[in-house]
């Protein structure tokens, strides 16, 4: 497989395919995410991105096709099992725990990768490594000093910023990262794209993403998918010369923006 | 040290709990000694449905179930041991809501609230159809649990005083055991499936173990209740599963604003007194319940939990309007 | 069990489990549609049971009570929705069981008021007292055939109304997307206040033939609507065929069920139930 060729290869995904009735939304997708690299999923609306970062995740089985993570085929795996073995991800619509602090929302995050259930009578603001843990992840996300911000007043980019604080703190080693930048202002993603450029050095990143400026600006390999298959894949320099994207998008530009 | 209000408050209502007995007002102790049964009930009815987000209809099944178990396990003209049948009978109830659970909990929404209640009517139908149950007369526990260890008698239940108090002590420690329960890691798993369970599944959590979990654990409480009111009244009827019974301790949690342990408390004492009030009015006081209960969620969006914090917020427009 | 016998039984199914149709088709169609959990859904069948006592009383025949009762029943139906579900439709569930449990307690206590809390018996219309003898010491009671017969026009008019009219063509339209309906220009209220008064009667109708077999009581809508949410559980919320399957499945079940294993015969209608949960936990004809 391509990880024999690719030592770094945390993430293959190799020919996955998934039917909804008649409809093929993704149709033999081919995917290599490696420690180091970020790649970035491009496509107009329904071309399947979403499709593809559910199966990865655990939230959408394939019809067919397999996932290896490390070598391992982690094809049925629930979502839950997934991030257990290191797949974390973020969603397109913010999903935290708007009532809780932030501090709570990423030590839920620590807490779930060393479970005790039954340890019922033990304080859970009292085990210094799942605080130490979540506060490392807040720093790194850059979240420092709102820790104790009930997470549902902070505001959108921050808000897409605890997401990914939550993500860190499950130590995860591939990051699948949906729209991180949707509906921030320039100055919040100009903060996120550097977020995602320090990350990228220790892990591999997922970003599926409508901004093109940001996308070219951090992306190590680009996929670009239409109608659920996969037109092109490579080096940003490869995919602003192919043809056939520039056939399909990059004269309407406009389109990523809807 | 600073002084914590809330908890002067509780101890508060704990010392006026335990002077009820000296007023030597028998029937008012009795009744609050029932009351304190159905806020045990109610606090373990809220672990489901006001901390882990499961709206079960189906709760009485537990404590029935551990009523039904002390006067099974209890021989005819003798006491059996406290010490016996306290934990027997709670673990039946436990066992009895981890075998449901392993069903129930395959389902969300809608279908559990109707499964729940499918389930308890169950159980229902083994006591009052069976002959194990005594059918729909039910069964006596002629004598009391005895405490007795080795010769030693700590305290007696059939002492009215000695039961009150045993039952408030109860009362305590199901209390303190849950509050600590949701403290731990446990239990803010348990929060967070509430708030949001999918997150909760793509962070790692088998959201599905913590729910059968609290599930059993509610079960098991729920049985403390159960036990205590088979020993309060000497009698157990398959009226005690019904789906009133159920619903009755749902509105106790509503009523005391859910997910608030000290709140269901209160809602069960709101619902006894409104239960006693309506009666001396009327033997149809049914009617004045139904009728504010529909009141009530009309005219009230967000619930009753709603009301302190809608108080609150009118107290503070008048003051501070912005 | 003898030839004579299993027939009866057969028929005994049969019957129950139309009845019961005709209870749970509506409860599903409020679930389906309206997103609603409605545990008033028992007494609209109590009401129609005592609808029919007290109508057949005053006019001496079944036929005119029932004739009455069913709009009775539509326009009480339709008053419901008006004045109360229709506020229900964007609460959440526990809200929605609230309201409907607090309907309970109002329905029996005016129930208690007006009728008493007596037993009561209707009397089978004389046109169809007679029975069929089967053999030298079994027969099998015309009016049981009867309610038979009418569930089973009813499932197929039903079938009829949700297949090939216009209401029934917004019924599954709004089953599956209710902005698209209102896109369409429909208007959703009308539809919703139709299917629940639809539903109302149907419950209160079972509780009208049923009264003169099972008599009148108090609290005898409770263990229907017990057993109907069994029956949407199964079927699969939102599905009428598949309700009319699992009520006939329950009926089969809980007949059977009392005369070979007398002493399990309430809980049998449950073991299905949570069979099929290990199999099925969304019912067996879940839509999708």
């Amino acid at each position: 497989m391509t990880d024999s060729r690719n030592p770094e290869a945390l993430l293959v995904a190799d020919k996955i395919t998934r039917r909804f009735g008649g409809l093929l939304a993704n149709q033999d997708v081919c995917l290599t995410l490696a420690r180091g690299q970020l790649h970035a999923l491009l496509g107009p609306n329904g071309a399947g991105k979403s499709t593809c970062i559910n199966m990865l995740s655990g939230d959408l089985p394939p019809s067919s096709g397999r996932i290896l993570f490390q070598g391992r085929d982690i094809s049925g795996l629930t979502a839950a099992q997934r991030s257990l073995v290191g797949i974390g991800r973020s969603y397109q619509r913010t999903n935290i725990f708007p009532k809780f602090t932030v501090l709570e929302n990423v030590r839920l995050a620590a807490q779930s990768r060393r479970q005790q259930p039954w340890r019922i009578f033990s304080n859970a603001m009292r085990q210094q490594w799942m605080l130490d843990k979540a506060r490392a992840a807040i720093d790194e996300a850059g979240l420092g000093g709102r820790a104790e911000r009930i997470a549902g007043v902070l505001s959108h980019g921050e808000q897409r910023q605890l997401e990914i604080a939550m993500v860190l703190a499950t130590d995860a080693q591939v990051l699948l990262l949906d729209e991180p930048l949707a509906g921030m202002g320039s100055e919040e993603s100009a903060k996120m794209v550097e977020l995602l450029k320090r990350l990228r050095q220790t892990r591999a990143i997922l970003l599926v993403e409508h901004d093109m400026d940001a996308v070219f600006a951090v992306a190590d390999v680009i996929t670009v998918m239409v109608n659920g298959q996969v037109l092109e894949s490579g080096p940003p320099a490869q995919i602003r010369a192919s043809i056939a994207v520039q056939e399909a998008y990059l004269g309407q530009e406009d389109s990523f923006h809807v | 040290m600073k002084l914590d209000t809330s908890l002067v408050l509780k101890l508060l209502a704990l010392a006026g709990l335990a002077c009820v007995p000296l007023a030597g007002a028998d029937f008012y102790t009795e009744l609050i000694a029932k009351t304190l049964v159905m806020a045990i009930f109610a606090m373990s009815l809220d672990l489901l449905v006001g901390f882990t987000g499961l709206v079960s209809f189906g709760h009485a099944a537990y404590f029935g179930i551990a009523a039904y178990a002390v006067a099974l396990l209890s021989p005819k003209y003798e006491a059996a041991s406290l010490w016996l049948v306290l934990p027997a009978s709670v673990g039946l109830a436990a066992l009895a809501a981890l075998v449901v659970g392993l069903f129930v909990l395959r389902t969300k929404g809608i279908y559990f609230i109707m499964v729940t209640l499918a389930f308890a009517q169950m159980f229902f139908y083994v006591f009052h159809d069976t002959p194990l149950g005594g059918g729909s007369d039910g069964l006596y526990l002629n004598v009391k649990p005895t405490a007795e260890i080795a010769g030693f008698l700590p305290f007696d239940l059939d002492q009215p005083t000695h039961l009150y108090y045993f039952i408030l002590a109860m009362l305590v420690l199901v209390y303190a055991f849950l509050a600590r329960v949701l403290q731990s890691p446990f239990g803010r798993v348990l929060v967070g499936i509430k708030s949001n369970e999918h997150r909760m599944q793509s962070l790692g959590y088998v959201t599905f173990r913590y729910k059968l979990a609290a599930f059993a654990l509610a079960g098991g409480l729920g049985g403390v209740a159960g036990f205590l009111y088979s020993v309060v009244f000497g009698f157990v009827t398959p009226e005690l599963l019904s789906w009133h019974q159920s619903g009755n301790v749902l509105l106790m949690v509503i009523l005391g604003g859910m997910g608030n342990l000290v709140g269901a408390v209160a809602g069960a004492f709101a619902f006894v007194a409104m239960q006693e009030v309506f009666s001396m009015w009327t033997k149809h006081w049914q009617l004045a319940m139904g009728l504010m209960i529909v009141a009530a969620v009309l005219f009230m969006p967000g619930g009753l939990s709603a009301v302190p914090g809608r108080i609150k917020r009118a107290l503070q427009g008048g003051s501070a309007h912005d | 069990m003898d030839f004579a016998s299993f027939l009866i039984q057969t028929l005994n199914s049969l019957q129950y489990g139309l009845l019961l149709f005709l209870v749970a088709s509506g409860l599903t169609l409020v679930f389906g549609i309206m997103g609603i959990i409605n545990l008033a859904h028992g007494s609209f069948y109590m009401i129609g049971a005592y609808l029919a006592f007290v109508l057949a009383s005053l006019t001496g025949n079944l036929f005119a009570a029932i004739a009455l009762g069913i709009p009775l029943a539509l326009l009480f139906g339709a008053f419901l929705e008006w004045a109360l579900f229709s506020h229900l439709y964007k609460r959440d569930h526990l809200e929605q069981v609230l309201l409907t449990y607090g309907l309970i307690l109002i329905f029996e206590e005016v129930r208690s008021l007006l009728v008493g809390d007596e037993v009561h018996g209707v009397d089978i219309p004389a046109v169809f007292s007679a029975s069929i003898q089967l053999s030298d010491v079994l027969s099998y009671p015309v009016y049981r055939l009867v309610i038979s017969a009418v569930c089973i026009v009813l499932a197929v008019a039903l079938y009829f109304v949700i297949q090939r009219t216009r209401l029934g063509m917004m019924i599954r339209a709004g089953n599956h997307d209710r902005v698209m309906v209102e896109a369409l220009g429909i208007n959703i209220n009308m539809i919703y206040r139709v299917v629940f008064a639809l539903g109302v009667a149907l419950a209160a109708l079972a509780g009208m033939l049923a009264a003169p077999i099972s008599s009148v009581f108090p609290n005898m809508g409770s263990h229907v609507l017990i057993i109907s949410f069994v029956i949407v559980v199964i079927g699969g919320i939102g599905s009428v065929w598949g309700a009319l399957v699992a009520a006939l499945v329950i009926g089969f079940a809980d007949t059977f069920g009392k005369v070979l294993v007398p002493e399990l015969s309430g809980m049998v209608v449950y073991l299905v139930m949570a069979a099929v949960l290990l199999w099925r936990p969304e019912g067996i004809f879940k839509k999708g």
